[in-house]
């Protein structure tokens, strides 16, 4: 008797992924857990393990094919070790994919415990899910899938703590507006295959394009998943908000000096001191006094949802386009250990191991296009955050200071954020205390 | 045409519980709402033709009852006296309209208009009022609420005022010398023991093997007892057959004996109303019993249109109707509205009442689900001995890993009320430990909730 394995509810409102490798054969025996499939969703390349052991009979999917949630992806044939009389449960969640897989971090800041995988995982029966009615309109209204959600309180009820933790406000990749990343000279031959999709589309009917043939000789190129997904977030998001860009600029002279003195040293503890991490602190702490920067609109409900927490998405500038990892609690974490997770999370990011809770649950992006010049950009708010901060390249520039031009280094900051949300006034104010504290760094180590 | 057409944000078809519960929260949540009733007032089948008025009418029979078995224990009032009239005029005036004032003012408070009239469907987003206060309304979203009415008894052609619905039952036009009440299920019971206590010799007839069919035996064992005192007979697995006049009675085949009686209370079930609604100009799709086929959310296939309440499928109980039309208002508002409900308690308000929400024994068994039973039989509870009442049962039915409360099924004086502990416990995926561990106020019914549960922990061997 086959058994299907069919695409997992992604949660937060994925329904679709895209294969990009499979890594086993028909007629394989696999153990339960070994990896099956490699799939890029939305926001992340992930590994989906096999839910129990077994030949593998069927495989119905191929590199490149986009499939959606509930499609069966390999059918087990006999002979697969089936896990007890609940196999149709455990073979729902991939536990990789489901949103209380490691990594999550509660909204006490307390480290949740990974879900004791699958083993302890409650076997999922059809119908209701425990949990109390105001629970279950949580989940609701966080688009949480309960089924999904390991129920820590007595029984196996699910918590509000178990539903926010398995939540995080949607984040893909933001973009500084020229994508640094992609040249036009490029072959994008180097992504994995693709096919040509239709953009959902958001608001406005584009109008049908001219035949450019008729000027000279063309090529398609279909569009992969990912810059599929960073486009149409992009023309939501520059569709959707009324974007406003407030410029500025940081003297970091002294910020400057203090790193350089101190990377030996840093280096010693095993991290490379970078302006980043800083910038991170001082948006953080600047947050806290500016808390409506960290928040989301609510339109339908006519309400600014604001977040206690302050967990910062990154862009990272990767091969395969733009990708905001998010590093969560940043304002309670001291420098030396928020540079280390940094450089740990770019680097999955750019070797395409990040989880889909690394990409998840940001409240505001910062963005730095320094290592590629320019003298500034205005980067598209990363939907549905209400503001993102651009930085360019540090450059040292004759300053008036006391009456005699001085050289200093001078750093261009540019928050853009919704004008629904926040007037000019208010973005100058959240600018000026950013820039303060990139110019005292002795009050940002305070944590002032 | 000169009609007049107004445009509102919610069309409500149905002024029953599903159809005002949905405007008024529409109201609420700042959306024009506008109810289109028949009979041009909120309440529906369960104000003027249902549960409410049998409810007053089951108080009757409880009062006559009490004071029958006040003998008992030395208090005799004598035969009662039952003039017709002012049972009547109280039930319909001071219970059934006071409540029917209450609900218009709320209407007015709310600013929900009521129009007269029967509405049907000229689009997806319009409905031509026929009848009373003809005109044509279009809206952004219309919530189909029309409920249900008596189902006929198949194949009888017999007509006149001999041959009652619940609807006329409920109106009391005269207390038969012999009523035959054809259906064993809520409806019959509960009818069937008003009029055995206001005096007629009731004989029920129920088609299947039992009484409250669907309900666990044991549940019903103690109503099945007590009707059979009360019932001068009841016919179980029996079909009845050759229906007709017969003099001022009607004469009926009882299997194979021949009866005859004053009047038929025909009580076979309720079917939704849809015919002439007009919605297939729409592309709301019905089931092949008629009901209504709705999402979670209470949409049916097209995007306009929204149905509520006994139209959309069992169980057809007022209270599954309120809470479908907030949860529609609130999802044509955007919100993030369900209807996820666990439980739909349901009351059998005879004498004993039963009822029971959640998984019942019979279920979990057909469904060849592992469940265990905890039971508390009234024989041992002190305030069932002081009401003279210790034929009542109280049980639970639990998930056997966690201990969770899956269901709960009491019979006895009172179930209606001590059901809401039930319901809450298992909507809120409580332990069976958690209500043992709840002090419930002694002397009380409540109290064998708490005893059934420790039943349950006294097996497990854990402190209690």
């Amino acid at each position: 008797m086959a058994r299907d394995f069919v695409l997992p509810d992604l949660g937060e409102g994925l329904t679709e992924a895209e294969i990009r490798q499979v890594l086993v054969r028909e007629g394989e025996v696999v153990r339960e857990d070994a990896p099956l499939l490699e799939v890029e969703t939305d926001k992340a390349t992930v590994e989906i393990p096999s839910p129990m052991g077994g030949r593998v009979e069927k495989i119905h999917v191929r590199p490149g094919q986009t499939v959606k949630v509930g499609q069966v992806l390999v059918s087990f044939g006999d002979g697969a070790a089936a896990p007890g009389k609940q196999a149709a449960d455990t073979l729902a969640p991939a536990r990789k994919l489901a949103p209380e897989g490691p990594a999550v971090v509660a909204d006490s800041g307390r480290p949740r415990q990974a879900a004791p995988a699958q083993t302890a995982a409650p076997a999922r029966r059809e119908g209701p899910v425990p949990a109390t009615p105001s629970t279950r309109r949580l989940a609701r209204e966080l688009g949480v899938d309960l089924r999904l959600v390991n129920g820590s309180g007595p029984g196996g009820r699910v918590t509000d703590n178990d539903v926010r933790a398995a939540t995080g406000a949607a984040t893909t990749a933001p973009s500084s507006a020229p994508s640094p990343t992609s040249p036009s000279g490029r072959a994008p031959a180097a992504s994995p295959p693709a096919v040509a999709k239709p953009l959902a589309r958001v608001g406005v009917e584009p109008p049908p394009l001219p035949r450019f043939e008729q000027w000279g000789p063309i090529e398609r190129q279909p569009l992969s998943h990912l810059r599929r997904t960073i486009a149409e977030r992009m023309t939501l998001s520059a569709t959707l908000i009324p974007h406003v860009t407030h410029f500025d600029r940081a003297d970091i002279t002294d910020l400057d000096a203090l790193i350089r003195r101190k990377l030996e040293a840093g280096k010693a503890r095993g991290v490379t001191l970078t302006l980043t991490s800083f910038l991170l602190k001082a948006v953080a702490l600047s947050l806290g006094e500016h808390p409506h920067f960290n928040a989301s609109l609510d339109p339908a409900a006519g309400e600014l949802i604001v977040k206690r927490y302050v967990h910062l998405g990154v862009a990272v500038a990767t091969e395969r386009g733009l990708i905001v990892p998010v590093i969560r609690d940043v304002d309670q974490k001291p420098l030396l250990e928020l540079q280390r997770e940094l450089g740990a999370l770019a680097q999955r990011v750019r070797d395409g191991k990040a989880t889909l809770e690394d990409l998840r649950g940001g409240t505001f992006t910062v963005t730095n296009i320094g290592a590629l010049g320019g003298t500034g950009a205005i980067p598209i708010i990363n939907y549905p955050e209400v503001a993102i901060l651009g930085v360019a390249r540090g450059r040292e520039e004759p300053v008036v200071r006391d009456g005699a031009i001085v050289p200093r280094l001078l750093l261009p900051v540019s928050l853009t954020f919704d004008h629904r949300v926040a007037d000019g006034a208010d973005g100058a104010r959240f600018a000026s205390a950013i820039v303060r504290r990139l110019e005292h760094p002795d009050e940002l180590l305070l944590g002032l | 045409m000169g009609d007049l057409v107004r445009e509102v944000d919610v069309a409500v078809i149905g002024g029953g519980p599903g159809g005002y519960a949905a405007a008024f929260r529409c109201a609420d949540l700042g959306l024009e709402a506008v109810v289109v009733d028949a009979g041009k007032r909120l309440g529906g089948a369960c104000l003027f033709e249902g549960c409410i008025p049998s409810k007053a009418l089951l108080h009757v029979a409880a009062v006559l009852g009490e004071a029958e078995r006040a003998k008992e224990f030395g208090v005799d009032f004598g035969e009662p006296r039952i003039s017709l009239d002012p049972l009547r005029k109280w039930k319909s005036e001071r219970v059934v309209g006071k409540l029917a004032r209450g609900l218009a003012s709320v209407a007015r408070g709310k600013s929900v208009e009521v129009v007269g009239g029967r509405a049907v469907f000229e689009d997806s987003r319009g409905v031509r009022v026929e009848g009373d206060e003809p005109q044509k309304i279009r809206f952004k979203h219309a919530i189909v609420a029309t409920g249900s009415s008596p189902s006929p008894l198949f194949g009888v052609e017999l007509s006149g005022d001999r041959l009652m619905d619940s609807t006329a039952a409920l109106e009391i036009p005269d207390v038969p010398e012999r009523l035959l009440v054809i259906g064993g299920g809520y409806i019959g019971l509960e009818l069937g023991q008003v009029y055995a206590a206001l005096g007629s010799a009731v004989t029920l007839v129920e088609m299947t093997d039992g009484l409250l069919p669907g309900v666990d035996r044991d549940l019903v064992q103690p109503l099945a007892r007590r009707c059979e005192k009360a019932f001068a007979a009841i016919h179980l697995s029996t079909r009845i057959s050759d229906l007709r006049a017969a003099g001022d009675g009607v004469q009926v085949r009882i299997g194979a004996d021949s009866a005859t009686f004053d009047r038929v209370l025909v009580a076979v079930g309720r079917r939704p109303q849809t015919a002439g609604l007009g919605l297939e100009v729409t592309r709301a799709r019905l089931t092949d019993r008629g009901f209504i086929e709705v999402d979670e959310r209470g949409r049916t296939a097209d995007p306009h249109v929204w149905a509520v309440g006994d139209v959309t499928g069992e169980p057809m109980l007022a209270h599954r109707a309120l809470r479908q039309g907030k949860v529609v208002a609130e999802a044509i508002a955007g919100r993030p509205a369900a209807f996820d409900n666990v439980v739909v308690p349901a009351v059998v308000f005879t004498d004993p009442e039963v009822a029971w929400c959640g998984v019942t024994e019979d279920q979990a068994s057909a469904a060849g689900r592992a469940i265990k039973v905890a039971k508390f039989p009234w024989a041992a509870s002190g305030r069932a001995a002081t009401l003279g009442r210790a034929d009542g049962l109280t049980k639970l039915i639990v998930d056997p890993p966690t201990g969770r409360v899956l269901g709960v099924g009491i019979v006895g004086p009172g179930a209606g009320e001590l059901i809401a502990e039930g319901a809450l416990a298992v909507e809120t995926a409580m332990l069976a430990e958690d209500l043992a561990l709840t002090i419930h106020a002694h002397p009380t019914l409540s109290e064998t909730l708490m005893e059934a549960a420790e039943t349950l922990l006294r097996e497990e061997g854990k402190p209690r």
